[in-house]
């Protein structure tokens, strides 16, 4: 069981958990992950650890309640716990001294880069952020990444926020104008991190995604998180998530995490209709 | 010779349709006739055929005079999960294979009725059980599989502070995730895990060894020793083309999501699997009869088995093999995987095969399998299981380098005391390699807990 201490809104449906998990805590490193379960009938639900606090034994999740068993977790509250919690799990981005690094954030991607874009600027590199999101409302952390970077951009799909488009834009003719940038870190949907990659190929530049394909165990066990990079299989949960965006095989993750719509619409419809019972 | 009793089984025709039991156990009745089967040997040639040396005949003369509960404390001073090994136990390689009534006739069913005493046992509720306070050094146990519920129960009995840490939300390793409801109901298992813990046995869940607590932290919490039962937890793949397509799943993948996640109860439990109409299962051990036999009852109508060698070859139990054939699944023999073929949408819709024939023994002692040119053909299929056996999980060697392992990635131990390249630490069961049943990693679990017994003592 793990304690949700604190709990606030980010934006519309999109929730910022604090956790008593004073083990993964411990342990934690930018990059790690855990797997949350709600209750008993409820799916294992990845998540980045988008912060930590060691000394007050604490994580911090970034839940966006898109699905049934999203939808459940968002709907505890501080003080509620969540039945399962496992980490810290994957392997660790490595943090040290580059130079100028570009952290791209699309949607959801803010969570898992916010804590690389923390420790990379505390390792002494210059961080340029460009965050994007569909609207200024859907934007979520834009306080804690402005204080993480050196400069910071903003892409919004209706110009409400920044430029009007998307971020790989941002990304073209940031590095079309400077030569400084040794490596950028890009997170978000799948088809932001492939065209992101697009960019980055043309400038000859490394870049680090962070994958989340379907996972069950988290552990290495089941399989199910197999991805191709570099022409091999890996799986996300104890090779990744993280990995030589140049090197993967986007394509194929999108066919993936595209297995269970049809079986997803099923659950939602069953969630909506317990919700009107209830 | 009275002829052997044979447990009932729920109908091949009913059977595919749920997830209950397949076969019945004996009646009070059935038990006694074969108990009065047993030869009482001097010699006890069946204890030597187990890998936890339960005193058979023993317990065996309990039964026949109707003390059940003396004859589960019988197999019980040996073996902690007698409900679970009743059931997946390969007897008839084994103690029964060792019967002597099986020299010329049918051996004693020995597993049937370890099976019967252990329900028996619990159907009697009457009984109060005392939790143990033990007082001794600490010990900690690394996965809450056989061989770590085995080393975990007969430690606690010693008087050691157990704990039992298991990656997963609940305890059991492949008892829980691995085999199937209808061939080993997780009720038993649950039951069999709380009779270890009221010997003081203390289970922690959601711990990952290696990332959570690493085995330095162990030593800092005080633990004395520690033992590792991670088992096979990595799935082996083909290496064909198509293998990530949507619709195909390693045997692991889809046994957790049915088991551990309950798939079948989908959408009340929500995580969900594909099944289709048409399956096919690469592989012919004991998992893949599991796999083929689950895909069936969530609803498949055609289910195969894709082997590369024929019948006689098949790594799994022939009770096994037989109930597969009783709810008409197909053994396409000498047939192997080439290829999966998929659909623009990335969905697997045929499984390419090439047909084999028997060659001379290869290393392994069997007929090397030797595909035949230009045979190839397809199977219509909607999901592909793959089953053909799984590895050591390489988190916790990768996590902790001084623990020594094989190319293959198995942990190194000593043969005889089950310690590995690090003092103190001991391993057994899948992941040192070799065993592949229940029990035999129960038999590791078993004379590793000696070892740490021993090592504790000095």
């Amino acid at each position: 069981m793990a304690k949700i201490l604190d709990k606030r809104d980010l934006a519309p449906e999109i929730d910022l958990f604090t956790i008593d998990a004073p083990l993964v805590a411990q342990k934690a490193q930018p990059g790690h992950f855990v797997i949350v379960r709600a209750s008993e009938t409820g799916e294992r639900i990845p998540l980045t650890i988008v912060d930590y606090n060691r000394d007050e034994g604490t994580i911090d999740l970034v839940i966006q309640a898109v699905g049934c068993s999203t939808i459940e977790l968002c709907n505890l509250e501080q003080g509620d716990e969540f039945l399962d919690l496992l980490g810290p799990l994957g392997e660790p981005i490595e943090i040290k001294e580059i130079g100028t690094v570009v952290c791209v954030a699309g949607g959801l991607g803010v969570a898992p880069v916010y804590p690389k874009a923390k420790y990379l600027k505390e390792a002494g590199n210059k961080i340029i952020s460009i965050v994007g999101a569909q609207t200024e409302e859907m934007l979520i952390m834009k306080d804690e990444m402005e204080e993480v970077s050196d400069e910071i951009y903003f892409a919004t799909d209706d110009g409400t926020l920044g430029e009007k488009g998307f971020v790989t834009n941002i990304l073209d003719s940031l590095l079309d104008e400077r030569d400084e940038v040794d490596e950028v870190v890009a997170v978000g949907p799948a088809v932001m991190m492939k065209a992101a990659c697009e960019v980055t190929t043309e400038y000859d530049i490394d870049t680090i995604v962070s994958l989340n394909p379907i996972m069950i165990d988290g552990t290495g066990m089941c399989g199910g998180c197999r991805v191709t990079v570099d022409g091999e299989r890996l799986f996300a949960c104890v090779d990744g998530p993280a990995f030589d965006g140049h090197a993967v095989d986007f394509e194929e993750l999108m066919m993936r995490q595209s297995h269970y719509e049809d079986e997803e619409e099923e659950a939602e419809h069953k969630c909506n209709l317990d919700r009107e019972v209830e | 010779m009275a002829k052997r009793q044979t447990m009932t089984k729920q109908s091949s025709e009913k059977r595919i349709n749920n997830f209950n039991e397949v076969a019945n156990g004996f009646t009070k009745e059935e038990a006694m006739l074969e108990a009065k089967r047993c030869l009482q040997c001097k010699n006890k040639p069946c204890v030597d055929g187990c890998p936890v040396e339960v005193p058979i005949p023993e317990f065996i003369d309990q039964v026949l005079e109707e003390d059940f509960s003396k004859a589960s404390d019988t197999i019980k001073a040996k073996n902690a999960l007698p409900a679970i090994c009743g059931r997946v136990c390969p007897q008839e390689e084994q103690c029964e294979a060792e019967c002597i009534l099986g020299k010329k006739g049918e051996p004693v069913a020995i597993g049937a009725l370890e099976r019967f005493v252990a329900d028996e046992e619990s159907n009697e509720k009457a009984k109060v059980k005392v939790s143990n306070k033990n007082s001794g050094a600490k010990v900690a146990i690394v996965g809450s599989g056989p061989s770590g519920l085995t080393a975990a129960a007969d430690l606690a009995k010693l008087g050691y502070q157990v704990t039992l840490f298991e990656a997963l939300s609940e305890p059991g390793g492949v008892l829980r995730y691995g085999i199937p409801e209808f061939r080993l109901p997780k009720s038993i298992v649950t039951e069999e895990i709380e009779h270890i813990k009221e010997l003081g046995v203390e289970v922690q869940a959601n711990v990952l060894i290696g990332s959570t607590l690493s085995i330095e932290d162990l030593w800092e919490k005080g633990y004395k020793a520690i033992f590792v039962g991670t088992g096979a937890g990595l799935p082996y793949f083909l290496s064909l083309p198509g293998e990530n397509l949507n619709g195909v799943y390693s045997s692991n993948e889809f046994l957790t999501r049915a088991n551990l996640m309950k798939a079948y109860k989908f959408p009340e439990y929500k995580t969900p699997i594909t099944v289709g109409d048409k399956v096919a299962v690469v592989g012919a051990g004991n998992v893949a009869m599991d796999s083929a036999r689950t895909a069936l009852r969530l609803g498949a109508e055609e289910v195969s088995i894709v082997y590369r060698r024929s019948r006689n070859e098949m790594p799994a139990r022939e009770e096994e093999i037989e109930n597969a054939e009783e709810e008409r699944i197909d053994l396409k023999l000498l047939r192997n995987p080439t290829r999966i073929i998929g659909n623009d949408e990335g969905w697997v819709e045929e499984l390419e095969c090439v047909k084999m024939e028997l060659g001379e023994p290869d290393s392994s002692g069997r007929p090397r399998p030797i595909p035949i040119e230009n045979s190839e053909f397809t199977i219509p299929v909607d999901v592909v299981i793959i089953a053909i056996g799984q590895g050591p999980n390489p988190l916790l060697p990768k996590k902790t380098p001084e623990l020594e392992t094989t190319k293959w990635d198995n942990i190194i131990v000593d043969d005889d005391t089950y310690q590995t390249s690090i003092s103190g630490v001991f391993a057994g069961g899948d992941v040192i390699g070799g065993s592949a049943t229940v029990i035999a990693a129960m038999g590791d679990g078993r004379q590793a807990a000696k070892s740490i017994h021993k090592y504790l003592q000095e």
